[in-house]
């Protein structure tokens, strides 16, 4: 037996079933199964751009006789949506495709919480859901075999708590089944008109199949009949929840949220006096138990529609008591997440604050850059929204605003979608200025490779692309390249390109991530020139402290990594490196 | 009452002080003494120097992996202000095991925010045991061991036979290490047995 996130053991499933092939782009929760299928003997594995880019290569793989893997998290559903909608059409010929979309209810990493129940809805494509490792591993095993029998792609829906809640499982044996060799189909796969509509007849008929099939499919689905006054369906994280909070209910386990076993619900529904329906985040599991004409009964008291559920939550729903807890102090001060000391980003935050700039941020490590004491950010929506989101400020603003419309993307993001978005606003002749913040990784992911940085999933040779010469082939001019911790030089760099009102400039501002090479030098100090003009806190460091009553800076040696961003702040020199060796001072 | 036969506790902190190396340890004392366990943590954006909790729950039979207010048996603080933030989750007569080590969060850095006042004061208030965890890792030359102390003394608690945590923390932290951390958790468990 063996202790398993839910993420390790749909890999270890996957595996198990013969999967040859995995493909993403790592984003929280999903990003572990990648890196443990990667690991795995016989397994070919690779970080793509971007979702839809995996998904395709994942569906090409598949066409071609692999047992493809992909894996991505909630919103990585939107950007792979395109082909996928239409890979329920195509089927996943004699390989398998299974996708396991990961979403974030309580959105703990994330920017929304929508719930990947709808694209198995609309896309029509059969999803799973487990409610612990030793199911998620089951049923990957399960997805691929359902796969390859019916030739189409199989959702695994998972949540934050099954994707990274550890549990025990057995580990088996990995089988890998044979297929047929690649023949060319076009009725199958060139999806012009002529060739679709058939296809998507074929669709509707496995629609048909699926329905009434998943009423059998046990190894799934399942009722555990106890008292019959209350009876609720659930499936994934919540099952488990209403196991604890109502004990004696009857539960209907559902294993597949798409499509609903409909003769097993309705018969379930007859056997007991009020219905229920638990999930988090979402009304897609009660409408849609709903839509087959089962009645549904409403809590007696709301249960919360945004966020995770806990038995209490569900407790609290039905009406019934919940343990008595103490509260905490009032006076616990809050503490949000912050950019790591030595983080290469602070400074071009910093400098962004100064210069009140609107800033278009994105998804990474540096949205903390919105936080105060940075606070310089504007907006934050999605990978790659930067770039495309100060285009439209730009043209909207022209004109009536005389702040410089920055925007700031990660080099992962800008490789993922940045880069159509910034092909874009050069078409359109478009002006601001575009900071590439190229910290060599995906860092908050987990330190991930990517196209600039030349790193792959398994470590076999690659190519470092070069982010300058890529930009200036689009035709940008002014394309700079300036070292981030340099205050003097990310001053003047922003100055210089926000001044040129009508052109589009692009800064890469590049340097590790202060978590990559962990170099570590003598911590710098405050020493008693400090006179608490409160300026070096403004950095966000969370080794600089500021004394409340004498206002006097501190930094904590045991955090201080040595970057020496602050001391270039610092108009009385008072922050000096413990570095006997060093002058003290300027970024070296 | 729902959460009757598992126990749940608490492990908290602040991101990269190793609560998931300790809520590991615990995890696989719990399967050596033959019980099934859930360990449910929390990955991403909280783990840049913001507060972090491990959920670990351990019985017969376990369902949610979740702690509910008012639920967990035990709370296993890294910090002080983490122990007072996460007070709500402390069952009635459970107990809270902090150690004495305070991280001033941003807020309070940049000076915008206190400090809670007599932390100590509430802690002990609330029966907490006050563990000098960085002290006695310090004492036994195994400063980074501080999670394995606060270990030790969770263990002083808790049914696990030592056999088998002595066994896990062999099998589970790197093998220079070894003979520091199981100092490191009798420290812990010594300490614990006394207060």
């Amino acid at each position: 037996m063996e202790l398993l996130s839910g993420n390790e053991a749909i890999a270890q499933g996957a595996w198990e079933a013969g999967a040859d092939i995995g493909v993403a782009y790592p984003g929280t929760p999903s990003t572990e199964t990648m890196e443990e299928l990667a690991k795995k003997e016989g397994v070919y594995a690779e970080w793509c751009t971007n979702e839809k880019v995996a998904m395709e290569v994942g569906l090409g793989a598949a066409a071609a006789g692999a047992k493809v893997l992909v894996t991505m998290k909630h919103v990585g559903v939107n950007v792979a949506a395109d082909p996928l909608f239409t890979a329920a059409y195509t089927g996943t010929g004699a390989g398998a495709l299974v996708i396991l979309a990961a979403d974030d209810p309580g959105m703990y990493s994330s920017q929304n919480e929508q719930d990947s129940h709808y694209y198995a809805q609309a896309a029509h494509v059969l999803m799973l859901e487990p409610s612990d490792s030793a199911e998620a591993l089951d049923f990957a095993k399960g997805a691929f075999e359902l796969s390859l029998e019916h030739s189409m792609p199989v959702f695994i829906r998972s949540t934050v708590r099954v994707s990274h809640t550890k549990t025990p499982v057995e580990t088996g044996e990995r089988i890998c089944p044979s297929v047929k060799e690649y023949q060319k189909d076009l009725a199958s796969w060139v999806m012009m008109p002529a060739f679709a509509k058939p296809r998507r007849k074929v669709l509707l008929q496995r629609i048909d199949m699926l329905r009434d099939a998943v009423n059998d499919w046990h190894r799934y689905n399942r009722a555990e009949m106890r008292d019959g006054s209350i009876g609720i369906i659930c499936a994934g994280a919540s099952y488990q929840h209403v196991r604890d909070a109502v004990p004696d209910a009857s539960v209907y386990k559902l294993g597949i949220t798409w499509p609903l076993p409909e003769r097993e619900l309705k018969e379930f529904a007859s056997k007991v006096n009020k219905l229920y329906v638990v999930e988090e985040a979402s009304e897609y599991l009660k409408d849609s138990v709903s839509a087959l004409g089962i009645q549904v009964d409403e809590f007696p008291f709301e249960l919360p529609r945004d966020g995770e559920l806990s038995p209490g939550l569900v407790r609290k729903a039905l009406g019934l008591e919940v343990a008595a807890h103490l509260d905490a102090p009032a006076d616990v001060p809050g503490r949000p997440p912050a950019l790591c000391p030595g983080c290469p980003h602070r400074l071009v935050f910093k400098e962004l604050s100064r210069m009140k700039a609107i800033v278009t941020g994105d998804i990474g490590c540096y949205t903390l850059g919105a936080l105060p004491p940075l606070s310089a950010m504007d907006t934050c929506v999605d990978m790659g929204a930067s770039v495309s989101m100060a285009h439209g400020f730009e043209i909207a603003l022209q004109g009536k605003e005389h702040r410089p419309v920055v925007a700031v993307i990660g080099d992962s993001t800008f490789a993922h979608s940045g880069l159509s978005s910034l092909i874009s606003t050069v078409y359109n002749k478009g002006a601001g200025t575009v900071c590439v913040l190229d910290n060599r990784t995906t860092a908050m992911t987990g330190r991930q490779g990517n196209p600039f940085n030349g790193e792959t999933l398994q470590h076999r040779p690659s190519r470092e692309l070069d982010l300058e010469g890529v930009i200036r082939a689009l035709g940008i001019e002014d394309v700079r390249t300036v070292d981030p911790h340099d205050m003097k030089a990310v001053r003047m760099a922003l100055k210089e390109c926000t001044k040129a009102e009508d052109e589009l400039s692009v800064i890469i501002f590049r340097a590790p991530c202060a978590l990559l090479e962990r170099v570590v030098r003598p911590a710098f100090m405050v020493n008693a020139d400090c006179t608490g003009c409160g300026v070096c806190p403004t950095l966000g460091c969370p080794a600089i402290g500021k004394d409340r009553e004498t206002c006097l800076a501190s930094i904590d040696p045991t955090l201080c990594i040595g970057c020496g961003q602050c001391a270039q702040y610092c108009a009385q020199k008072a922050i000096v490196s413990t570095d006997p060796a060093s002058e003290g001072g300027s970024h070296a | 009452m729902p959460n009757k036969s598992a126990i749940t506790v608490l492990l908290c902190g602040v991101g990269g002080q190793g609560t998931i190396l300790a809520a590991d340890i615990l995890a696989h004392a719990a399967i050596a003494s033959g019980i099934t366990v859930k360990v449910s943590e929390i990955h991403g954006m909280a783990q840049r120097g913001g507060a972090v909790t491990t959920v670990v729950r351990f019985g017969e039979k376990v369902n949610t992996m979740v702690a509910d207010l008012g639920c967990a048996d035990c709370v296993v603080s890294f910090e002080t202000t983490e122990a007072l933030r996460n007070l709500p989750y402390l069952k009635e007569g459970g107990y809270l095991l902090v150690a004495d080590e305070t991280i001033k969060p941003m807020p309070v850095q940049t000076g915008k925010a206190a400090m809670p006042a007599n932390a100590h004061q509430k802690l002990q208030d609330n029966n907490a045991t006050i563990i000098p965890a960085g002290e006695l890792a310090r004492t036994i030359g195994s400063p980074k061991s501080v999670n394995v102390v606060l270990l030790g003394a969770l263990s002083s608690r808790l049914d696990f036979p030592v056999s088998a945590w002595e066994q896990v923390i062999r099998d589970r932290v790197p093998q220079k290490t070894i003979d520091a951390n199981i100092k490191a958790f009798h420290a812990g468990r010594d300490f614990a047995l006394k207060a």
